[in-house]
């Protein structure tokens, strides 16, 4: 069932879709950082997909793409679960936001940005969510010192 | 004095500090400023088995303008640092501030970015007490060791001015 899943997704987009995996039931899509808007309305719309479960980024410094994207779905339907990745270049840190399909992405796209300083090109309000709005930097970046402290911050007016 | 003397075993002479001290420690207000895991440690101190009524201290106050003692529970991190120094700007004097567990202490093992690394960085402490979390008996012993503490302050100590 898992093998069908993905081989359905690898059938329609072959160009887009760069690697599978799959182990136990687990099954993971990775896709091109310019087709994951086109790929995950896929999901949604004709696969049932209709639960993004969650939604988190990865900092990998020694790769040629910094970054790697990860989202979970799951389908009530068809009670499947499908993890799909999407690498995201480091010196130019833009992928497209799942927002206007899943509202559940709003705030794991916020933190993913305030954590990783990913930008979610079409997201709605995309600002800080757990760090301060003066603090620099984003923390979860692996060359982010693991010492650094930041100026204390005032009670807001 | 002689007082006793003349008018028999109807009163008995003390010290202004010892009276209001006497009045202070056995009716500590507390303010618990809570924040993690800590809390539910914090809370068996409240219940029977260890019934911290005993020692005149189970009223909590939720509004810091009421209460005496600050017990701050938990993990306090940067965000929150602001929120901590205006509850005890708030508190009316005079206060006394215990340190509930390694988190409030010293950061305790989250030694990063968002962690105030001990709330002694924003207000002074009076009391620290170390565990993750600490067992309700240190609970006990630290409110004892501010009731000695208390014992031995002056209504004319100038250290709150």
């Amino acid at each position: 069932m898992n093998q069908d899943l993905i081989r359905t997704i690898q059938e329609k987009f072959p160009a887009q879709v760069t690697g599978t995996h799959a182990f136990r039931g687990d099954s993971t899509v990775t896709v091109r950082r310019e087709a994951l808007r086109e790929v995950a309305g896929y999901l949604r719309d004709e696969l049932g997909f209709e639960f993004l479960m969650d939604l988190t980024a990865v900092d990998y410094p020694e790769r040629e793409d910094r970054f790697e994207m990860v989202y979970h779905f799951y389908s009530f339907k068809t009670n499947l679960r499908l993890r799909l990745k999407a690498p995201v270049n480091g010196k130019e840190p833009v992928i497209a936001s799942l927002t206007p399909l899943w509202g559940a992405a709003n705030w794991f796209e916020r933190e993913a940005y305030d954590m990783f300083g990913i930008k979610f090109e079409g997201h709605p309000d995309l600002r800080r969510i757990l760090m301060y709005d003066t603090f620099e930097d984003h923390p979860l970046r692996k060359d982010y010192p693991l010492k650094k402290r930041q100026p204390r911050i005032v009670h807001r007016e | 004095m002689g007082l006793e003397t003349a008018f028999g075993h109807s009163f008995f002479t003390s010290r202004v500090d010892d009276a209001v001290n006497w009045a202070r420690k056995y009716s500590f207000f507390q303010y618990p400023f809570v924040t993690a895991c800590c809390g539910m440690e914090f809370m068996s101190v409240w219940a029977s088995s260890y019934d911290i009524a005993r020692f005149g201290a189970e009223f909590p106050r939720f509004s810091p303008r009421q209460a005496d003692v600050l017990f701050v529970v938990g993990t306090v991190n940067e965000k929150l640092a602001p929120v901590l120094k205006r509850v005890y700007d708030q508190m009316c004097e005079p206060k006394w501030v215990v340190s509930f567990g390694v988190c409030a202490t010293s950061g305790g093992f989250y030694d990063n970015y968002a962690t105030v690394q001990g709330i002694d960085k924003i207000i002074p402490v009076d009391i620290y007490i170390p565990g993750c979390p600490p067992r309700p008996e240190a609970v006990l012993d630290a409110l004892m060791k501010l009731q000695e503490k208390v014992s031995a302050e002056s209504v004319m100590d100038k250290k709150y001015k």
